[in-house]
């Protein structure tokens, strides 16, 4: 079953409060996003580690009922 | 075969490969669009890899992402270290520093990085 964006969001301001979160859904199907996150969270960690952050947010979701989130993330000022 | 004899195995395959991708389909023929995307990008930079398609054994395919705690497909590694999925290896693409990184760990690819 496909995913709501604001449930993406949502999962990740749950585990990262600051980010900044810009959801784009790119096949307008509910099954193909492309995410971008801002938050100080990620500053110090290098891209894998970033992204597994937003893994771990999104529950197991991602790479089940999540297909497809082409993920972008930066800290801030970087 | 357990899940700690598929770690095992995918240990010794990114060991005994300078470059190892995790994909779905083969170099020649991929079956998912990241998957592609990486695939274009080696061999553009003209990287001897070796491929290794997950959609041929699910046990490797649920293998891979426990192993490496990373739940998608393609995977790329590189001198036994995990570099990133598609949008990782094609961010590093576009600045360069895929080409620098592959540099550093002396393996070979046809596109030098431009010396500022």
């Amino acid at each position: 079953m496909p995913m709501d964006a604001n449930e993406i969001e949502r999962l990740i301001k749950k585990k990262l409060p600051d980010a900044q979160v810009t959801i784009r859904d790119l096949a307008g199907d509910g099954d193909h996003y492309a995410a971008e996150v801002v938050s100080a969270e990620f500053s110090g960690k290098s891209r894998v580690q970033q992204h597994q952050l937003i893994y771990e947010a999104l529950e197991g979701n991602m790479g089940g009922t999540l297909h497809a989130l082409a993920l972008q993330t930066s800290a801030p000022d970087s | 075969m357990s899940e700690n004899e598929i770690h095992d195995w995918i240990r010794k395959q990114v060991a005994d490969n300078d470059v190892v991708l995790f994909m779905k389909g083969t170099r020649q023929f991929p079956q998912c669009g990241f998957s592609s995307q990486v695939v274009q990008i080696l061999d553009y930079l003209g990287v001897d890899y070796q491929d290794v398609n997950v959609l041929e054994d699910i046990a490797i395919r649920d293998g891979v992402k426990s192993f490496t705690n990373w739940p998608t497909v393609p995977q790329l590694y590189v001198k036994g270290e995990f570099v990133g999925g598609c949008d990782i290896i094609r961010e590093m693409f576009q600045a360069s520093e895929l080409q620098t990184m592959l540099t550093e760990r002396g393996v070979s690819h046809g596109q030098q990085p431009q010396m500022a």
